[in-house]
């Protein structure tokens, strides 16, 4: 695409990716609802479209003619800015994202640094809906998520370090580029740290804790906080919440499977391709809905031991193997 | 701090159980059914509203000799015979028998104290409507009905 001016790669570039933003929430949608469906044995949507495909459209449609409702008193700034911001660090992280050899909307060499920049603003978005709907759940609600993500982007942070160090770059094409089939994969020890199947678990489970997913999704406990941060949102406030939310499973499943399972290319070295990271990317996105359909919610203290007694030890004690394994071999 | 690597491999193993049972239904067959077309057999003791049995062999299509006694013995007094006695006949016969089911309390003793067997629970349980008047059932026209 490099031939095209730039005006147009640009203009391209930012379609495709609010399609897909677009897209995979509607999907992510679908599938959630299936597999929850089908892991509690009822069969879930199926009346709108053929499997219900539809039914995210229908969805869609009934938040977009809903009316805003701003609450009396809330912050007239803050409560509109918050769901704009989320969706705006959703899309924005895709830039970087490598789908393809030269499917990338800008191929920095410090991708992976700018996806975790952007993407912590996104704890920002949720505070600020929290803080400026003046509510007392969606108060308590946004802290909560802020010290989750505090909490979680440390551990998540040193593994991606361990990563840089291994792959020897922050350019996630080049770190794509050097997995060319399954053995090269930096999930399997043999490939610079004995413990990297350990480092994608944790990364794994922080990255479900930053999307706020259950079994972590302490900031919109519908049991206790009515919907947390987004509880007085109505209408497409709540729906660009939900897409914001989704888009940030899919960036973060994305960066599971480029950092460690390859990207875009393929296990076996046939026709590498935009087709192999969605593929391994809604493995991965599935593997999330399981898990949250399986595991009930975590108290408040279990999620913080467990980033700061499990992760944080784990994960610096490999970033420091690997290290040594480096310096040796 | 070999218990703290224990409480960790254990709580993982838990972990990867429970995918495992869910999983596992995850891929067996649903068990629910889609209500408005598929519905379940209402079980045999299942107590719907009271129904003349349609009976084929009976000159009048059913079993009630117009006794009143379902009508006497109702604790709500939802039930409303009516009958008469042609000219030259032996027997009365029924002419209408109106049920009141916003009343009915299902006890059951009308279907209990009738001497021929000409009561039984209906199977009817998708009864929805707006007016109590939607709930006044005429059993003999039912019973035809159902005898067709
Ligand atoms: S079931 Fe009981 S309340 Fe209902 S009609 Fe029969 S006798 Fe009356
Ligand atoms: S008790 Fe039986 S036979 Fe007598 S009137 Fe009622 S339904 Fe008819």
């Amino acid at each position: 695409m490099s031939e095209l001016p730039e005006i147009f790669r640009v203009l391209a570039f930012v379609g495709g990716i609010m399609a897909l933003v677009g897209l995979n929430a509607a999907f992510s949608v679908w599938l959630e609802r299936k597999v929850a469906g089908h892991i509690q044995r009822r069969i879930g949507p199926k009346e709108v479209g053929p499997f219900g495909i539809f039914q995210s459209l229908a969805d869609g449609i009934k938040l977009m003619s809903k009316q805003l409702v701003v609450p009396a008193k809330a912050d007239p700034v803050l409560y509109r800015l918050a769901p704009a911001l989320t969706m705006i660090t959703a899309v924005m992280v895709f830039v970087v994202i490598p789908f393809g050899p030269a499917l990338v909307a800008r191929d920095i060499n410090i991708g992976l640094l700018l996806i975790f920049a952007i993407a912590s603003v996104n704890v920002l978005a949720l505070l600020m809906g929290g803080w400026g709907s003046n509510n007392k759940y969606a108060v308590i609600s946004a802290t909560r998520a802020v010290s989750q993500n505090v909490a979680y982007e440390v551990p998540m942070l040193i593994t991606v370090v361990t990563m840089v160090m291994i792959a020897g770059s922050m350019n996630l094409n080049t770190i794509v580029g050097q997995q060319q089939n399954l053995l090269q994969w930096y999930i399997f020890p043999w490939n610079g740290s004995l413990l990297l199947p350990v480092s994608f678990l944790i990364f794994f489970v922080c990255a479900m804790a930053e999307t706020n997913r259950a079994p972590f999704d302490l900031g919109e406990a519908e049991s206790e906080l009515v919907a947390g941060f987004h509880t007085e949102y109505g209408g497409m406030g709540f729906g660009l919440f939900f897409l914001g939310e989704y888009g940030h499973v899919f960036v973060g499943c994305a960066l599971a499977s480029i950092l460690f399972l390859g990207g875009w290319q393929c296990p076996f070295g046939w026709l590498p391709g935009i087709h192999w990271l969605l593929l391994k990317t809604y493995l991965l996105v599935f593997v999330v809905m399981w898990v949250r359909w399986t595991y009930p919610r975590t108290t408040l203290y279990g999620l913080l031991n467990l980033s700061w007694k499990v992760l944080v030890p784990f994960s610096l004690a490999i970033l420091v193997l690997t290290a040594a394994m480096l310096k040796v071999f | 701090m070999s218990g703290y690597f224990r409480e960790v491999y254990d709580g993982c193993k838990s972990l990867l159980v429970g995918l495992g049972i869910t999983f596992r239904y995850m891929i067996q067959p649903v068990v629910t059914l889609q209500y408005p077309r598929q519905a379940v057999k209402m079980a045999p003791r299942y107590r719907g509203h009271i129904d003349l049995i349609p009976d084929a062999e009976a000159e009048s299509g059913n079993k009630c000799i117009a006794c009143g006694m379902c009508q006497r013995n109702c604790p709500s007094g939802c039930i409303t015979l009516k009958s008469e006695k042609p000219e030259g006949a032996k027997k009365k016969v029924l002419t209408g028998y109106r049920l009141d089911f916003t009343k009915c309390s299902l006890c059951g003793l009308c279907v209990e104290s009738c001497p021929t067997n000409a009561l039984d629970f209906s199977k009817e349980y998708n009864l929805a409507g707006l007016q109590a008047e939607n709930f006044v059932f005429d059993l003999l026209k039912r019973c035809e009905e159902r005898r067709r």
